[in-house]
């Protein structure tokens, strides 16, 4: 048995949490909340230069733990870009044997060719800069769209600032169908997200939690660190128990995946659940552990917050979810 | 047990009711018309001794006897015909009862009138960068002038809600810095338009910035007469006191909660969801927290008319309000789903009264957040139930605080 992580799957995660330091500090953040852009090429042409994009390729030897990895460290920077969607469209085009679809494939694993995910929900982040949109088609299959003609955007404003979303719909559109309804892949691509989103909060989690274990050892009121009193100690500990141990949780849901074990759609509907609450707990926790300063929009908190809210939404609450696990699970 | 509040309140509930009926007539008033109406009326409410009853008459109130039963009444009319009752903000609810219980003549006289008329607006210049939780920490000087008629003050002063629009501060500033640290505060009066005061906004993470968020204050050889000092040098931190205590008092409105959770059932209903046994268990179980906190509102309410003390209860409303806040957002975000993903319409310009869909909810999902931190933090509001409500010791790193 292994099952902790490797150090290739270690020197994955710093190399990019290395690119993200370099290319994605607070002041980028702050640049882009307030700029009306939706996708910033710089961070992401960085991200991309890794060449981790294939992750999800058949024959990569990786897979969604990989994955996974990649995107835990994307929602501790609350990384800019669709990230999630480029992973999984990557693995899904690879897959299928639509030979126009794959066409693309060498851009999008390069990263040059962005896609983003349009799946059970009109809003869709990177809307006007993606290439491509990863949907469903009206039977419930999944098809690859381009973008241009028939696809229309329309700008909202987006709660999520470092990966804003439009609303899109689809008419008359150039597309190529990557698997037909009621193929395994479409449901299992569905289930990578979810198990993706969990990741993205699981690591915007664990920043809230060391932003604010951080902020308690040097914050100074009563003549103390703020940390040792034990009121707040036992929250900020609270908070390390509600992150630490969802890690390999992750971990499982992406592997149950990889495997093809029998409960790993189970186990992807529960991971969002669990994690989309954790990452709201968290968020809330952080703020109220720093006081005046958590609550303004320049200390950043706001944008994991945001980023909480989005995720928690995304492909069907925590109590979807939960339903759907119960379901699964034939109770 | 009686929840009635007697023959004589419902005769005067009767009276309050005719007047507003009468009095109250808005029409399509908007704008500075509506203004000028609002404060036609307020003057008439006063006159009949409905409103501003704690002030005396020559400082523009209407001087009425204490009766909490009349007060409430009073209260549930006017809402019922919503029809303005005195005016908001920490002016009214802090500095104005400090006024009356510690202010000289002269600061009666200056302010009374003129902040109950809404012209002056004021800052509570508590809070600093270095002194939040620890506000007997204050480090903002004012120093004597040499002459001694004037308060000369240097420092800052942070998270100041109605920055943008304060003429005015009430503010603990440290005048004598060798004192132990809670003697050494006195509370001052300032008039913020001098060139000694530098303000800025300091944007929230509702994304709201401009004049509808908190402010920083810089004073750099700011002014005020030694006579709109409050209380006596050196006991600001006293003078203080009794401004928190009416603070809590008044965020600690039932009514505000009990209307909240009306609309989160409204949300229920709208988003379809009303029926769904997750949601009315939900549901049902932040109403019980809404009731006991009603309920403990009229315990309160009725100790108060018969001057009794309720004991510890009252040092929890605070934290049961904001931590029922927290509740409630949690629920709302479940309940408006995919709505969530986009910010409402004037999220950030403070123009909350526009029509907007469920995503307007992300105003409380956010805003409960700051309510907890607001006027005293969550933490804090557990250190003074446990200490001052259970009597238990107080933590060793905080021995010497008071
Ligand atoms: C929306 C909003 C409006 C405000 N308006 C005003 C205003 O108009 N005027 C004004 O003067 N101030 C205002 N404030 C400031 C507010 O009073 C302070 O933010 C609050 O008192 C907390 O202080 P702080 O921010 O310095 O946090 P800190 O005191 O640094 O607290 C940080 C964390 O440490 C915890 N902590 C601190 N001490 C202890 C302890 N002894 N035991 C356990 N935990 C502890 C706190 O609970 C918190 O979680 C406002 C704040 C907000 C958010």
């Amino acid at each position: 048995m292994q099952f902790h992580l490797t150090p290739e799957q270690v020197s994955i995660q710093d190399a990019v949490r290395g690119t993200l330091a370099d290319n994605w500090p607070m002041e980028r953040l702050h640049q882009f909340a307030d700029n009306d852009q939706d996708f910033d090429p710089q961070s992401w042409n960085a991200l991309m230069e890794l060449g981790l994009a294939g992750v999800l390729v058949p024959d990569s030897g990786m897979g969604l733990v990989e994955a996974a990895l990649i995107c835990e460290v994307a929602g501790e920077a609350a990384a800019s870009g669709p990230l999630i969607a480029q992973l999984l469209t990557v693995g899904a085009v690879a897959a299928s044997d639509n030979e126009d679809a794959k066409a693309f494939l060498e851009g999008l694993t390069a990263g040059t060719t962005v896609a983003t995910l349009a799946i059970d929900s009109e809003f869709v982040q990177a809307a006007s800069s993606a290439a491509l949109f990863l949907a469903r088609d009206e039977a419930g299959g999944l098809r690859l769209i381009e973008a241009g003609e028939g696809v229309t955007i329309e700008p909202v404003a987006s709660t999520d600032r470092s990966r804003p979303v439009a609303k899109v719909s689809f008419g008359a559109v150039k597309s190529h169908v990557l698997f037909p309804a009621g193929h395994p892949m479409v449901d299992r691509i569905r289930d990578a997200a979810l198990v993706l989103i969990a990741a993205d909060a699981l690591g915007g989690a664990q920043h809230c939690t060391d932003v604010s274990v951080g902020y308690a050892k040097e914050r100074v009121q009563f003549d103390q660190p703020i940390g040792r009193f034990q009121g707040l100690k036992h929250q900020l500990a609270h908070m390390a128990l509600d992150v630490e141990p969802a890690r390999a949780f992750v971990w499982y849901a992406a592997y149950a995946w990889d495997a093809g074990l029998e409960d790993a759609p189970r186990a992807a509907a529960m991971a969002k659940a669990h994690l989309s609450e954790v990452y709201t707990r968290s968020t809330r926790a952080a703020i109220a552990a720093h006081g005046g300063i958590g609550y303004t929009w320049e200390y950043g908190l706001n944008y994991w917050f945001r980023r909480s809210v989005a995720n928690r939404a995304w492909l069907g609450s925590p109590a979807e979810q939960r339903q759907r696990a119960a379901e699964l699970a034939g109770w | 047990m009686d929840l009635s509040y007697g023959e004589d309140a419902e005769r005067f509930r009767g009276e309050v009711r005719s007047f507003l009926k009468e009095a109250w007539q808005p029409g399509g008033a908007r704008g500075a018309e509506l203004a000028e109406l609002i404060r036609a009326f307020r003057r008439r409410a006063t006159d009949q001794g409905y409103l501003y009853r704690a002030i005396p008459r020559q400082y523009g109130g209407s001087q009425q006897p204490v009766d909490v039963v009349r007060a409430q009444v009073i209260r549930e009319e006017f809402s019922k015909a919503r029809a303005p009752m005195e005016v908001g903000g920490n002016g009214m609810s802090m500095l104005v009862p400090t006024l009356l219980e510690r202010g000289t003549d002269e600061q009666k006289d200056l302010f009374l009138r003129k902040t109950i008329e809404g012209d002056y607006v004021w800052g509570q210049g508590y809070s600093e960068p270095g002194s939040g939780s620890d506000l007997a920490s204050v480090r903002t000087r004012a120093e004597l002038s040499p002459d001694g008629s004037k308060w000369i003050i240097n420092g800052q002063k942070i998270w100041t809600s109605q920055g943008g629009y304060a003429t005015h501060m009430f503010m603990l500033v440290r005048t004598e810095p060798d004192a132990p640290k809670h003697d050494g505060i006195t509370y001052l009066l300032l008039d913020l338009n001098q060139p000694g005061v530098t303000r800025r906004p300091i944007r929230q993470m509702t994304g709201e910035g401009g004049r509808n968020t908190f402010y920083e204050f810089f004073f750099d050889n700011a002014e005020t007469p030694v006579s709109l000092q409050v209380g006596e040098r050196g006991k600001g931190w006293y003078v203080s006191r009794t401004t928190l205590k009416h603070e809590r008092a008044t965020i600690g409105s039932a009514d505000g909660l009990g209307r909240q959770f009306s609309k989160l059932v409204e949300l229920a209903q709208e988003m379809g969801r009303s029926k769904d046994p997750i949601v009315r268990d939900r549901l049902a179980q932040i109403e019980g927290a809404v009731m006991a906190h009603r309920y403990t509102s009229f315990r309160l309410f009725s100790c108060n008319a018969a001057g009794e003390d309720p004991g510890p209860v009252q040092l929890m409303m605070k934290l049961l309000l904001t931590e029922t806040g927290h509740e409630i957002a949690l629920l709302a975000q479940e309940l408006i789903g995919e709505a969530g993903l986009t910010e409402p319409a004037g999220a950030g310009s403070g123009q909350t009264n526009m029509a907007r869909g469920p995503n307007k909810w992300l105003d409380q999902i956010m805003g409960s957040l700051g309510n907890s931190i607001a006027g005293g933090a969550s933490n804090i509001q557990r250190n003074i139930i446990g200490e001052r409500g259970l009597g238990l010791p107080r933590d060793l790193a905080l021995s010497a605080e008071k």
